[in-house]
């Protein structure tokens, strides 16, 4: 009786008992992999406004501070887009004719709103309070990134729970003087472990229990 | 417009949205108003104003916008989804006063039968979201009732009339009001005389002075008021007794003994929350257990028919019919030596009862108090009033004032009288104002065929209601959140009414439709109320009348939420010498003697508990709202005793889905009196008096919506159907029969004893003053203690080490003041977002209420000793079974010890409820939360979660309260105070029976409580350690009725 | 029809009626063994029996597919469970699948350690009904949860959200548990068919059946290297199955035992379901094959002494399990706890619905067994089959029962409420058993019904064979 199949076969089968096994790690890693990627968190992906607002330009250059726009970053959990009427204030004076900000104008004179594509966004379930974070010492820097050196904003921070909880977690890692919050250019100290430490004393920051209790962030 | 190009627009809209979820798609408001869909939209839903879009977005103008594009918007609830990236939209001009984010609070009151309440009104980027009582208002005290609470739904209610209607077409107010022109022109020549006004019971002082000024301008016009719920007993009594109208007020809080004669002041009618908190301010039990000899409290005495909350909370009550009453009350009177000319009454087999009562008012005099109910004869009341005078009770218990109500008297006549001048012909114009006679009409008085005969019938209501679709004129009343005006409280407390929204479909109010009537010119409510306040300030102020000082006084009437000084004085009033006389007629009516016969039934009428007396029948959330003596919800049904079932052969019939925790298929019995008949469904209510049938009014309205009812498919059956204007409460003789039909009653809980299980502990008085701890059972204490010391047991459950400083919230339910009037349950439904699921499912045993209020009754169903109201929220057990057996940690402690659950973690295996000893998690079988009806949308809770299907919730302590406190108090540095989180439920409580606070801080109220020697917590021999525990319930009964 | 069929000598049918144990298959020969065994795959053109019956579980199979679909469409509600009640049909199904699905190790891995003989003629059929009951009991958790797209948070695996699932949980211990449950036998009863595939593969006769069949045996040459590791191999695998028929169950009686709930809280719990479970097993077993040795004339190799012994092991266990059942009863009444005391005055004198089901229960589970003493009726098939049926029946409504009743009067009479089944309820339930049937009719007509090495080995001539075990 001739045979059914060639020699080879013997390899190939003890091969796909492992190869199998193999495949499938492979295909979790990919999974994983993918989750944490731009693709899958969006960060770091930029963003063309219909006004090309630059923060380089205005955080960077001009050294405006953050809460001139985002007004009420420090007393609610929003931060505050600014209306119209902010960018109006300087610009009835200066670069009244420029073509780029042709849309504020317009949005001005017919009162309709500016409308942005919005950049850091989180799901629903998820209750961020912008004042909270700013008040205990974490830097606007922190989560945006250098918001002073994007032409064109885009998140900087993958926002996935995992980021965030390595925070929640370890608030020593991230705390700043307040007094530096809104300062784009700040440096870590070499010691900003024990800083850290310090500043939650003062500040009365709760400890990783009470910061990771999951109705902190979830209602 | 068509409904397809909405259909297309809202596509657009939907998609503009798409995703945007929870909180985030708040935040994302503005960015749909943009949108050109929108725009297109806003012009066609509400043409009147898409103009004003362009320009100026004044405060209330952009809410509008605002509300109606969050109508459009889509919630996910707990969607995975990574979180989509919409637009953002910022303002063009911020809006003063509002930050993004946070909620603000205005002061208006609610006009309600009784008296209005005040109210606080939270409301989120301008929308009402959340009504709370206003503390500095006599009549709320900060408290609210379910009709308070639910009325926020009825503000968002899709089935509310939103245009408009000429025999039942759409038209533009300015149509109506060229009609209504036209046609009291033709009037003026005559005076008015065949121009007519119905209305209900006018509490608004602004709209009196438009009254005035329209009957000045058709001087023959007439003005007739009318209210379902009949007080002519109570306002001939008073006439009979002191020659002139007045309203009566009580001071609970310095009664020692309270006699109710059929009176549920305890219920839960809109007017009372004031006594509630009254009467339970000398029950409590605050002593520690060293001077429990101390310990003091009010005595109630209840003879009452069916089971209510004041009979509920009664030391003593005696369950006879309603015509059985007013021979007690004489007996009592007699005893008391209250002359009661004719028949003395007798107490018949209550004798011993009735002496121990009369001897017991005798003896405190001055402090005692008695009532009679709105349903009593005028006998019954002459006689209140009388024992009241006689004991002196009268300036120290008892007051009397002008009555509240202005214009003429809620009598039955006046509606008579406007029936027959229409069957006459004498009336061309009918202008109904907010009222729904065809539906709640007396049966005898034929509205609705008279009616038919008046040439131009013209309707201003919220609904297309019975009266509405009789009328040719139907014009689309605002809510009173969306409208100027005032109101008055109980003690003539007036409070300023301000919109909170623009009216989002154009209505308009009885005060600007009043106006127009007498003006024939429209005139903005604002003026209309300011100019009548400015008079009213005119006469008041002393100093300069200039108009920044009246700015002032405006600005703080608003804010305060009332004007100072308006509340009426006492007035000093003696009975009429000859008042016995008018005892005589009714001598005749007493039959407390006469045992009724065995086949003898009476029928007895009340307003139901929940949609009272039927205007509020279109809110789910009162319908979903179990009653509190029989836990029914979605159904009215003829109520009777255990005993008087058996004689009729009603029983329990079989199981609907859920079982006790769902409801029967009950038997159908017919009502008949005379050539009237209804179809009831048979209800057995332990302790209901025997002999008598109770059934509700509110149900079987016709057209009152989706929820409350339509022709096609009603809910309930209309009580009012059975009444007349000479019985307007209760029929002596009904004939009752048995059908073989069967309905579907679905109820939360049908089981009504305890199983001897301590679950409810209570004592007497006495009992407390001799053992304080009699709860708490100390040696069962200790044996748990033992325990738990006992060498580190190996526990499923790790420890959790929060700083010293965290809080530790705890609460504690006060089960001597529990009322069980359900406030709680539907505050706590309007904070948290909770979904009406609906009577299938409410009958399947899956309502979803986070806070239940459990009713046991002490003794056996046929001889109830005593009832007891328990609410149930989550327990936060410090040793919670639910947390273990998660798989996925859903559900884990906080460090504060809140037992939280994470909806977006949530797979639904269900073993949390299953192992949940308490069973007080609910679980979202199906897609329950509505995202697609627009307008309801605009009520949520932005602060919470919207749960979707197949998802486990449960009462939070109000997480998203605790987290806001805990925020502000963190900004600035400080610990949160004690009070500054107050959970919604305990919020609302008229009782104050709830507290919460951080029981680590022994200063905290609900530390306070729960160091009280009344302190237990339920089955806490599991150990589950629950953070919620309870006062046990103490009464005052009479040692000399004691056993008997 | 080949010759070996039809070997059924007068001394077969003298074994039966003498009904001296004898497992070897009488008058046949090595090759008689083999040509008759694989005949039923290779040769033997099917029976129009066998499609009918195919058809059935086919419909059955699209049926429940089609309530799955709904049933994520609607969500769980279409089910009557409620709160309290809120798990039923879907988890009693799941832990009576389960418990089928035991027989089958028991048989292959116990008994092959125990060298028990009689075992070789119905492990695989054993092996095959265990293999396909926890696919059935697979579905229902999945199915049970409220959002069942979610289910993989149940594995740990490292994720984005920094969690795992909690240890804690017997649900979780659940997963592991019977997903390594179905893995072993899995192997078990692939590594077991690897020799009859070789034997498969060579007697093919069209190419394709070759090739399909080749590949199973994964170069099998029946060498002596391939025999001696195949045998160690195999007992490895029966030492490690072993454990796990112990341990399967008492995990999942542990959703139940680590709970608080009245009537669930019961320390006795693990060895009573593991008991149950093999009682169930056993009948499941009984059931196919009584029908099976007729319908494919295989009455020589599953013999009435095999039923007889497969009845005395459903007699012992019946009693475990009645013991489980009464001892519980007996704590509860010595232990005078409130809340357990009413749960079980409940169940049996108990409350509408529930007390009838209890004694329904009794009866099969308990008092139908007891026939099984008589020998008679223990060599006797149809009193067997129904027995058997009637235990199956028994062990569902008994766990049926098991959760209902304590949820339903637990702490609070204010929450007390009942479970009603739906039509959705009993569809998604009958539905599985049509997976089951589709999956089993597939196997007796491709796979080997029974180990024709193992057969081999029995043979007088073959005690070469048995030294090697």
């Amino acid at each position: 009786m001739p045979q059914v199949f060639p020699r080879a076969m013997n390899i190939l089968s003890r091969a796909s008992l492992f190869g199998s096994l193999l495949v499938a790690a492979l295909v979790l890693w990919i999974c994983l992999v993918y989750t944490r990627s731009p693709y899958g968190t969006a960060a770091g992906v930029m963003r063309v406004q219909q006004v090309p607002f630059s923060h380089q330009h205005h955080v960077g250059v001009l050294g405006i501070d953050c809460r001139y726009c985002h007004t009420t970053v420090e007393h609610s959990s929003f931060a505050g887009i600014p209306p119209t009427k902010t960018c109006m204030n300087c610009h009835s004076q200066i670069w009244v004719g420029s073509e780029m900000l042709e849309p504020v104008r317009a949005s001005y004179q017919s009162q309709k709103p500016l409308q942005w594509d919005r950049v850091n966004n989180l799901p629903g379930f998820v209750y961020f309070d912008h004042s909270i974070h700013v008040n205990k010492g974490i830097g606007c820097a922190s989560c945006h990134g250098r918001i002073d050196e994007m032409p064109f904003t885009y998140q900087a921070k993958s926002l996935l729970m995992e980021w965030c909880l390595d925070c929640h977690r370890h608030p020593e890692r991230e705390i700043r003087p307040r007094a530096e919050v809104f300062n784009m250019k700040y440096q870590q100290p070499a010691n900003q472990l024990e800083l850290g430490r310090q500043l939650m004393d003062e500040y009365h920051i709760a400890n990783e229990t009470t910061l990771t209790s999951c109705s902190v962030c979830h209602r | 417009m068509s409904r397809k190009d909405l259909a297309t627009d809202l596509a657009e809209l939907e998609q503009a949205l798409q995703g945007t979820s929870g909180r985030q798609y708040w935040r994302s408001l503005d960015e749909l108003a943009g949108t050109a869909a929108f725009q297109k939209l806003m012009r066609r839903e509400f043409p009147q104003q898409a103009d004003v879009w362009p320009d100026s977005l004044s405060r209330r103008h952009f809410l509008t916008l605002m509300g109606a594009s969050l109508a459009l918007a889509g919630l996910s609830g707990c969607s995975v989804k990574p979180a989509p990236m919409g637009k953002i939209v910022p303002y063009v001009q911020p809006p003063r006063e509002i930050v993004a984010g946070e909620p603000l609070f205005f002061a208006t009151a609610q006009p309600l039968p009784g008296g209005a309440v005040g109210l606080l009104v939270e409301s989120h980027m301008g929308r009402p979201t959340k009504i709370e009582g206003n503390p500095d208002h006599p009549a709320s005290g900060g408290a609210t009732s379910i009709y308070h609470q639910a009325s926020i739904l009825t503000l968002y209610d899709p089935d509310r009339s939103q245009t408009v209607t000429y025999q039942g077409r759409t038209r533009a107010w300015t149509e109506a009001l060229a009609t209504l022109r036209t046609g009291l022109e033709k009037e003026r020549d005559n005076g008015g005389a065949a121009v007519r006004i119905l209305s209900e019971p006018i509490l608004s002082p602004s709209l009196a002075r438009q009254r005035e000024r329209l009957l000045k301008s058709l001087p023959k016009a007439k003005w007739h008021v009318y209210e379902p719920l009949l007080q002519d007993a109570r306002l001939e009594a008073m006439r009979l007794a002191f020659g002139q109208n007045l309203d009566c007020h009580y001071a609970f809080n310095k009664a020692d003994v309270v006699l109710s004669l059929d009176a549920d002041f305890l219920g839960s009618e809109p007017g009372n929350l004031r006594w509630i908190a009254d009467f339970m301010s000398r029950r409590r039990i605050r002593t520690p257990a060293s001077d429990s000899t101390q310990a003091s409290m009010n005595r109630l005495y209840c003879i009452e028919t069916e089971v209510t909350c004041t009979g509920a909370k009664a030391d003593h009550r005696l369950a006879v019919r309603v015509q059985d009453i007013e021979g007690l009350a004489r007996a009592i009177a007699s005893k008391l030596g209250v002359s009661t000319a004719g028949s003395s009454g007798s107490a018949g087999p209550h004798e011993k009862w009735v002496a121990a009562v009369a001897k017991d008012l005798e003896a405190h005099r001055g402090r005692v108090l008695v009532l009679a109910g709105n349903r009593q004869p005028v006998a019954v009341h002459l006689l209140a009033h009388a024992i009241n005078q006689h004991l002196g009770n009268v300036g120290q218990t008892v007051f009397y004032s002008r009555p509240v109500t202005e214009g003429p008297s809620p009598r039955i006549e006046s509606l008579r009288e406007l029936a027959d001048d229409m069957r006459q012909d004498r009336v061309r114009l009918l202008i109904v104002l907010d009222a729904n006679p065809v539906y709640s009409a007396p049966a005898d008085i034929k509205f609705m065929d008279a009616l038919e005969r008046v040439p131009l019938r013209v309707h201003l209501g919220l609904y297309q209601d019975e009266t509405a679709r009789r009328c040719h004129w139907h014009l689309n009343e605002a809510h009173f959140l969306e409208t100027w005006g005032d109101a008055r409280a109980f003690d003539g407390t007036a409070t300023l009414m301000q919109p909170l929204i623009e009216p989002l479909y154009r209505g308009r109010s009885a005060i600007e439709l009043v106006a127009f009537l007498a003006t024939l010119q429209e005139t903005p409510g604002e003026e209309l109320v300011r100019s009548r306040w400015r008079d009213h300030w005119n006469q008041q102020t002393r100093g300069p009348k200039t108009d920044d000082a009246f700015d002032a006084f405006w600005k703080t009437s608003l804010h305060d939420g009332v004007v100072a000084g308006t509340g009426f004085p006492i007035r000093n009033v003696a009975l009429e010498n000859d008042w016995q006389r008018h005892l005589e007629p009714q001598a005749s009516a007493s039959g407390a003697s006469s045992r009724p016969g065995d086949e003898s039934f009476e029928l007895a009428f009340a307003p139901d508990p929940t949609v009272f007396d039927g205007s509020f029948a279109n809110n789910g959330w009162l319908q979903e709202c179990p009653k509190p003596s029989t836990t029914l919800t979605w159904d009215n049904a003829a109520l009777m005793s255990p005993d008087t079932a058996r004689q009729l052969g009603v029983e329990l019939g079989e199981y609907a889905h859920g079982g006790e925790h769902g409801g029967f298929k009950m038997p159908v019995v017919e009502l008949k009196v005379e050539d009237r008949s209804v179809l009831a469904p048979a209800w057995i209510v332990p302790g209901h008096a025997d002999h008598s049938i109770t059934v509700h009014f509110g149900y079987g309205r016709e057209s009152a919506g989706r929820v409350g009812g339509q022709r096609d498919q009603k809910v309930g059956f209309n009580a009012y159907a059975m009444r007349t204007s000479s019985q307007p409460w209760f029929v002596p003789n009904v004939r009752v029969t048995k059908t073989d039909r069967t309905h579907l009653l679905a109820c939360t809980q049908q089981h009504n004893l305890m199983e001897n299980r301590d679950l409810v502990r209570s004592a007497s008085l006495e009992k407390f003053r001799q053992k304080p701890d009699f709860a708490s059972e100390p040696e069962k204490q200790k044996e748990i203690d033992e325990t738990r010391r006992a060498p580190a047991p190996l526990e499923f459950y790790p420890p959790l080490e929060p700083p010293a400083s965290t809080p530790k919230w705890g609460m504690v339910i006060d089960l001597t003041t529990c009322v069980g009037c359900k406030a709680c349950v539907v505050a706590c439904q309007a904070e948290n977002n909770i979904p009406v699921v609906g009577k299938q499912q409410v009958a399947a045993g899956r309502e979803m209420h986070w806070i239940r209020v459990d009713r046991y009754v002490g003794g056996t169903a046929e001889a109830p000793a005593e009832f007891h109201f328990q609410p149930v929220p989550c327990m936060h057990c410090e040793r919670a079974p639910c947390e273990y057996v998660c798989p996925v940690e859903a559900t884990v402690h906080s460090a504060e010890g809140l037992n939280d659950m994470v909806y977006n973690r949530c797979v639904g295996t269900r073993f949390c409820s299953n192992n949940c000893s308490y069973k007080v998690r609910r679980f979202n079988f199906f897609h329950y939360a509505d995202f697609e009806t627009g307008s309801l949308r605009l009520q949520y809770n932005p602060d919470v979660t919207v749960r979707s299907r197949g998802v486990m919730e449960k009462c939070s302590y109000c997480v998203q309260r605790i987290r806001h406190a805990q925020i502000d108090a963190d900004r600035e540095e400080r610990p949160i105070a004690d009070g500054e989180v107050v959970t919604a439920c305990q919020a609302a409580c008229p009782a104050g029976a709830i507290a919460f606070g951080d029981l680590s801080n022994s200063a905290s109220e609900a530390a306070k409580w729960r160091s009280s020697p009344l302190n237990y917590a339920l089955l806490e021999e599991l150990g589950t350690r629950p953070r919620t525990t309870y006062l046990a319930a103490v009464r005052n009964p009479n040692p000399e009725l004691e056993g008997g | 029809m080949s010759p070996a069929a039809s070997i059924k000598t007068a001394e077969v049918r003298q074994s039966e009626t003498s009904g001296e144990l004898r497992y070897v298959p009488v008058g046949h020969t090595f090759a008689s063994v083999t040509e008759k065994i694989a005949e039923l795959v290779l040769g033997r053109a099917t029976r129009q029996a066998w499609f009918v019956v195919l058809a059935a579980g086919t419909v059955l199979l699209l049926m429940f597919s089609a309530v799955i679909v709904y049933l994520l469409a609607k969500g769980t509600g279409i089910w009557g469970i409620n709160v309290p009640v809120g798990w039923c049909f879907a988890i009693t199904s799941f832990v009576w699948w389960i418990g089928i699905g035991h027989a089958g190790t028991l048989i292959s891995a116990i008994l092959v350690l125990l060298h028990q003989k009689w075992r070789t003629s119905i492990n695989r059929i054993a092996e095959a009904m265990t293999i396909f009951a926890v696919m059935c009991a697979g579905t229902f958790p999945l199915l049970h949860l409220g959002r069942p797209w979610f289910f993989f948070w149940l594995l740990p695996y490292p994720n984005t959200m920094k969690l795992w699932p909690q240890f804690r949980s017997a649900l979780v211990w659940d997963v592991f548990a019977v997903s390594t449950y179905f893995s072993v036998s899995l192997m078990f009863w692939y590594m077991g068919m690897i020799p009859d595939f070789a034997t498969l593969r060579d007697r093919a006769v069209q190419r394709r059946w070759q090739v399909v069949y080749g590949m199973l045996a994964m170069g099998w040459r029946n060498s002596a290297r391939h025999w001696h590791r195949y045998q160690m191999a195999y007992l490895l695998l029966a030492g490690l199955a072993t454990p796990l028929v112990i341990s399967v169950h008492s995990v999942v009686s542990s959703d139940f035992a680590i709970s608080l709930e009245p009537g669930w809280h019961e320390t006795v719990f693990p060895p009573y379901f593991v008991a149950g479970a093999l009682l169930s097993g056993f009948a499941m077993v009984i059931a196919l094959a009584i029908p099976m040795r007729h319908y494919y004339g295989i009455e020589d190799f599953i013999s009435v002494s095999h039923l007889e012994v497969m009845a005395k092991i459903l007699l012992a266990t019946s009693f475990f399990t009645s013991y489980g059942y009464f001892s519980e009863q007996f704590i509860t009444w010595i232990s005078g706890e409130t809340y357990d005391k009413y749960v079980y005055l409940n169940i049996l004198i108990g409350f509408r619905q529930y007390a009838a089901v209890t004694w329904i229960t009794l009866c099969c589970v308990f008092i139908a067994p007891q026939l099984l003493w008589i020998k008679r009726f223990r060599r006797n098939e149809k009193v067997l089959f129904v027995v058997s049926v009637l235990v199956l029946a028994g062990m569902w409504m008994e766990r049926y029962l098991l959760i209902t009743t304590s949820l339903s009067r637990d702490f609070l009479p204010s929450s007390w409420g009942i479970f009603q089944p739906t039509v959705w309820d009993i569809l998604t339930y009958v539905g599985s058993l049509g997976l089951f049937i589709v999956t089993f009719l597939l196997f007796c007509r491709f796979l080997p019904m029974i180990s024709m090495c193992e057969m081999r080995g029995l043979l007088p001539g073959a005690r070469g064979h048995e030294e090697g075990r």
